[in-house]
């Protein structure tokens, strides 16, 4: 380990928790929430032919999913330069 | 040219691009063997574990299954793509960081427990052959459409074929032939797609063009296939939700950690070089797979809307006749995995939902991403790419699992707890001794399967969700956890699955067996087994919580050990034992 400080080690972890959190937050809504749970009151409403609570379930999900974990690995890539643990 | 020779031609051509492959990288020393020296770059090793994820299941079971099951099928897709999320953001990267060879080390390490490893072991090895059982009936679906003999026949072919492949080359052989499967699977589910979406909507984009509207009409697909389904009995197929609200939450949550928690995913992410090309790497492999995870839903409306309209046109007179039906059909009536039967005797095919005027009395649902081009008619050629595909996704997958039930076996059972003197080469022989073992065991519970292909293999997730994910996540982001801990909640976790399985679905999925036989009704607030694995989980994580907290804190190395994998800097390559 070679953090400058414990309060640095500490502080880090917690940054990376809390994007964690954050992000699991937007994976759980677009699937189950949109998806699932609110699917029924999202297919009032259409996209062409897609009622949308069957368009998250079979579409939007996904395309959320993969940016999810594109924006997790840019940011954690920020936060390893600005606590100095980077590779 | 013939189709049977056009489909010889391509799946030999594959083949042997795939064997030259491996070949030509074949596997030196152990460590080569296991992780491939440690060094891909995170856009191959993407590919490779997109290949290595995208099984028969996913590629031959998945649009089937959706295709009858409409908006329920929903589970499969945002299952087997979220459980990455949890992978890259919860997994991945600290145990890249660890930096050894297996799953069951970092859980021996991190609860400084050799009992520890041997149970995590065990549920490696539970989880893995329930999944290699899901991959055999797709390969034997597919060798025996391919070679056009009966269902068990094509089994045995595919065993013999997967034995070889899987023995011949390591690792690192599988990794770069993994690159050329990708290839190979991708164009072969997207180029029917586009070939048919154009056919149905004049859209060559599948994604746009399930939301699109029917050619030369102003109906959309959704809508007229909706209509078609329930003119004939059959539930709604935008709206009809599994079972129910709460066995879809359940099901979808049990797929999507226990992606998360399967070893031959997470073994992948040891052969990067640093942690953050394991991060990316995740995102990488997402978008290779979501390529198919998009295009599925496309090819499971879309067959199902052509294999309706082809045997059920709307007027029922003009129902297809028997003596006239394609030649597809033949040629799957040779598999013994599409049966009819001539009910009313008027040499017609009805296919209803009502089971006593339903004709079609058998329609194995793994046949219908083979059988969908051969449906709408597409070019031969067309068709021996979809052969070659679904051979490249099975062959892909099993290779991997084997990979990780042998390392299971001779590197974390033989070499780390039993035999710790055994030599490198006697090492390699375990594993491959392993994998034959794996391959007969897992091929003779395929000859009848505990449910289509991929609801075998959401079996295998479940028991992977159950167990080994829960405790590689708390043994990262809790410190307290300790070995007392962690070995009650992975039994726990494990036999509360595995229990609910057999129960229902019989022991070792021989169907006689269950000892109280299958009751839906009986169902735990009506989960369904293979979603049972969420279930598994919440108990897990409970009795490790509850195991925990009553006994003593982890020694202050593994406290260390946690400090250590929680940051980036200081990556090792993979070490040698």
């Amino acid at each position: 380990m070679s953090f400058k400080s414990e309060s640095d080690a500490k502080a880090y972890w917690k940054e990376n928790v809390s994007l964690v959190v954050k992000l699991l937050l937007v994976w759980f809504v677009v699937s189950f929430g949109c998806g699932i749970l609110l699917v029924d009151v999202l297919n009032e409403i259409r996209i062409g032919g897609y009622k949308l609570g069957f368009w998250f379930a079979q579409q939007g999900s996904i395309y959320t999913f993969v940016v999810l974990v594109f924006v997790y690995s840019r940011k954690m890539g920020k936060l390893d330069r600005k606590y100095g643990v980077h590779e | 040219m013939e189709l049977q020779t056009l489909t010889y031609l391509v799946v030999g051509f594959t083949f042997s691009l795939y064997i030259g492959i491996a070949l030509w990288a074949r596997a030196g020393s152990t460590k080569e063997f296991y992780v491939a020296g440690g060094g891909v770059h995170p856009v191959a090793n993407g590919m490779a574990t997109a290949a290595d994820w995208m099984s028969a299941a996913s590629f031959i079971g998945m649009a089937g299954l959706i295709a009858f099951l409409g908006y329920g099928g929903s589970v499969f897709l945002m299952g087997w793509t979220g459980g990455f999320v949890l992978l890259a953001m919860l997994l991945a990267p600290y145990l890249r960081k660890y930096g050894k060879f297996t799953v069951p080390e970092f859980i021996g390490d991190r609860f400084y427990s050799r009992a520890a490893r041997i149970v995590a072991v065990i549920c490696l090895i539970v989880a893995s052959v329930t999944y290699v059982i899901g991959q055999m009936k797709g390969i034997g679906v597919a060798f025996s459409r391919f070679l056009e003999v009966d269902y068990g026949t094509g089994l045995l072919v595919g065993m013999v074929i997967v034995f070889f492949y899987a023995v011949l080359g390591g690792m690192k052989g599988i990794t770069y032939t993994q690159i050329a499967q990708y290839c190979v699977l991708i164009f072969a589910y997207t180029i029917p797609a586009i070939f048919i979406s154009l056919n149905l909507t004049g859209n060559p984009v599948p994604q746009l063009g399930l939301g699109g509207t029917m050619v030369g009409t102003e109906t959309f697909l959704l809508d007229r296939l909706d209509q078609v389904v329930m003119d004939l009995g059959f539930a709604e197929y935008t709206t009809t939700a599994r079972l129910s609200t709460l066995n879809m939450f359940v099901y979808t949550m049990s797929l999507m950690i226990g992606t998360a928690g399967l070893p031959h995913v997470i073994i992948r992410f040891f052969t990067v070089p640093t942690v953050k090309a394991a991060r990316s790497s995740a995102g990488w492999a997402l978008i290779f797979i979501a390529i198919l995870y998009t295009s599925a839903p496309a090819v499971a409306a879309m067959a199902r809307l052509n294999l309706m309209e082809t045997i059920q046109p709307s007027t029922a007179t003009e129902n297809l006749r028997y003596d006239e039906r394609p030649q597809w059909f033949k040629n799957w009536e040779t598999t013994g995995l599409l049966k009819f039967e001539d009910k009313n005797g008027d040499g017609r095919i009805q296919y209803t939902a009502d089971e006593k005027t339903n004709e079609m009395v058998k329609v194995d649902r793994d046949i219908m991403v083979l059988a969908n081009p051969e449906i709408a008619q597409l070019p031969n050629w067309v068709i021996a790419l979809v052969a070659a595909g679904g051979l490249a996704a099975a062959l892909s997958t099993a290779a991997g699992l084997l990979l990780a039930i042998a390392s299971a076996i001779s590197h974390d059972l033989l070499k780390g707890v039993f035999m710790p003197r055994i030599s490198d080469k006697q090492e390699l022989m375990a594993s491959r001794v392993a994998m034959a073992g794996a391959i007969a065991f897992a091929g003779y519970l395929g000859f009848n399967p505990p449910d289509f292909a991929a609801g075998t293999v959401a079996l295998a997730f479940g028991l992977a969700a159950s167990s080994i994910f829960p405790v590689l996540m708390m043994g990262i982001f809790n410190k307290r956890i300790n070995k007392e801990g962690a070995i009650a909640g992975m039994l726990t976790g494990l036999s509360v699955t595995l229990l609910y399985v057999f129960q229902h679905k019989g022991v070792m999925f021989i169907a006689d067996t269950s000892f109280l036989g299958s009751m839906p009704e009986n169902w735990f607030l009506g989960i369904e087994p293979n979603a049972f694995g969420a279930v598994g989980a919440v108990f897990n994580f409970a009795v490790a919580f509850t195991v925990s907290a009553m006994t003593k804190a982890p020694p202050q190395e593994v406290q260390d050990l946690i400090e250590h994998i929680r940051v980036p800097m200081g990556v090792e390559a993979a070490q040698d034992h």
